[in-house]
């Protein structure tokens, strides 16, 4: 079986020089859940949005053996479900069915399986029962959940989930960690909550200045506080 | 579509202002602000054929053009800008009384009409020249300050300027939503043609300008409660500015006095 994810030496530079990206590598093995850590401005994001091709960079992006370019991206954007920090720019839909149909609509999919879709992916989100609801007036905790779904409609292998407990209460948050654990796809987050990355996440990857600096098991990377403090992360209270 | 200017946020919308130190450039905003005006009602109170006028009033913004050190090739490509307004004058071409040049069925196309649209078109053209430069050398809240001066209602400048100051965010709102459009425009396994009937991306468009609209209701009631805690009361209060140095007045006065000659001129010539 392919990787899910594989990147090899990945350099990107916005367009007004800024170098975002350099050199890096890592893969990802199907059904491998992986933190991304590091200080704001140290190219998480803009790894994450890599893996779907929205930004292309210098080096070879492979998603389920795929080798991102021109002509697979539309694959590729069904294999990646990309959510992004604010469930508000992900749920551009009136409706949450609109928006979890999104997908399998653009795929070209008929009817039956449209709805199909819809309807295993809100169960999979624990929220069924919301299709008909206007996404708007959800709480972020719920958004954040359609947000999780409306990727999962196109069946993805992989999810890149960018800062996915953010402004949550902790009730949510924790519901939030749950359905993250129980979900099999591979998964690359992003995200500053170490408590979540510790409970969650068995491999991190640290990455600072647009470098992967650490790439290995949570647990150990974790006790080592110097590397912690050198890319501005605080070590947890144990 | 590999996404290169959805989601490219680092060059999202420019503010039209270009540093600089040229002589337009430390002009005085009010000054600049008041000469504008003052070319744009010139142009819009010269008669149709008064060719004159338009001839000089374009050296004027050429002129500003060179002199500010942006140069006659930004601001005429800026000013390519006026050409979806120059469908709105062609109804002029066929509205004009007189011998026909060309006809089809009930339309014909007169000299009358030609030169009436020709004036339009040069006017507008003109115009938005010189308000190129303006804001291309003035900071936007020294003009909002210069608008302030001459008496515009309070209100106004600050309905500009918040639009201003929330303009870049909307923009970057755009542009987030429709990066996350297509990161989920996929294509199916099987590989089959997909992309969605036009009605259904219609609605899914209409939906982002619907949320948008919604939310930036939001905003604003946000804004103004932030406002409101810090003792807004209707005026935003800046501190003083000192007044125009005396070279800015004289350029005033023999700026007015020009648009004033040209404006004869425009009468005596027509």
């Amino acid at each position: 079986m392919p990787e899910a994810v594989w990147v090899q030496r990945l350099s990107y530079a916005y367009p007004d020089g800024q170098q975002a990206l350099k050199d890096v590598s890592f893969a990802l093995r199907p059904g491998e859940k992986v933190a991304l850590v590091g200080p704001n401005g140290a190219g998480k994001s803009t790894l994450l949005l890599h893996l779907n091709g929205i930004l292309r960079g210098d080096g070879e992006v492979q998603v389920g053996g795929l080798r991102v370019e021109e002509k697979t991206l539309g694959r590729v954007r069904a294999l990646v479900g990309l959510v992004f920090q604010s469930p508000d720019d992900q749920l551009f839909s009136p409706t949450v069915f609109d928006d979890v149909a999104f997908g399998p609509i653009y795929q070209g999919l008929g009817r039956a399986e449209v709805e199909r879709r819809v309807d295993e992916a809100l169960q999979a989100v624990h929220m069924q029962g919301y299709a008909g609801r206007v996404s708007h007036h959800l709480s972020v905790g719920e958004k954040k959940r359609i947000a999780i779904a409306t990727v999962l409609a196109m069946k993805p292998m992989v999810l890149a989930l960018d800062e996915p407990s953010a402004g949550l209460d902790p009730r949510a948050r924790r519901g939030l960690m749950k359905l993250l654990a129980e979900l099999p796809q591979a998964m690359l987050v992003a995200t500053h909550d170490l408590a979540l990355v510790a409970e969650l996440l068995p491999r991190m990857i640290v990455m600072d200045e647009g470098k992967i600096v650490a790439d290995g098991d949570t647990q150990v990377l974790l006790r080592d506080e110097a590397l912690l403090r050198q890319h501005g992360l605080e070590p947890l209270l144990r | 579509m590999s996404g290169g200017i959805f989601a490219d946020t680092h060059h999202s919308m420019h503010d039209p202002y270009q540093p600089g130190n040229s002589v337009i450039h430390r002009l005085d905003a009010r000054v600049k602000l008041l000469l504008t005006i003052a070319l744009i009602v010139t142009g819009a109170l010269a008669a149709p054929g008064a060719w004159i006028v338009y001839v000089l009033l374009l050296t004027v913004t050429l002129s500003a053009a060179i002199l500010s050190e942006l140069g006659v090739g930004y601001v005429l490509r800026r000013s390519l800008l006026v050409l979806p307004f120059m469908l709105a004058a062609l109804p002029v071409l066929f509205a004009q009384p007189g011998a026909a040049l060309l006809s089809w069925a009930q339309l014909s196309l007169t000299v009358a009409g030609l030169e009436r649209f020709l004036g339009v078109v040069f006017k507008s053209w003109i115009s938005l020249q010189a308000a190129i430069v303006l804001v291309a050398t003035t900071p936007m809240p020294d003009l909002l300050l210069a608008l302030r001066a001459l008496r515009l209602p309070g209100l106004l400048v600050s309905m500009t300027g918040l639009m201003w100051r929330y303009l870049f965010l909307m923009v970057e709102e755009v542009q987030r939503l429709l990066r996350a459009r297509l990161a989920r425009s996929s294509v199916a396994a099987d590989g089959r043609r997909g992309g969605g009937t036009l009605i259904w991306r219609a609605q899914v468009a209409g939906g982002m300008v619907g949320g948008l609209l919604v939310r930036s209701f939001e905003r604003s009631d946000r804004v103004y409660a932030a406002m409101l805690a810090r003792g807004y009361d209707g005026e935003i209060r800046l501190l003083p500015r000192p007044p125009a140095a005396v070279w800015n007045v004289v350029v005033l006065v023999a700026g007015l006095l020009f648009f004033a000659f040209v404006t004869v001129l425009g009468v005596l010539y027509a």
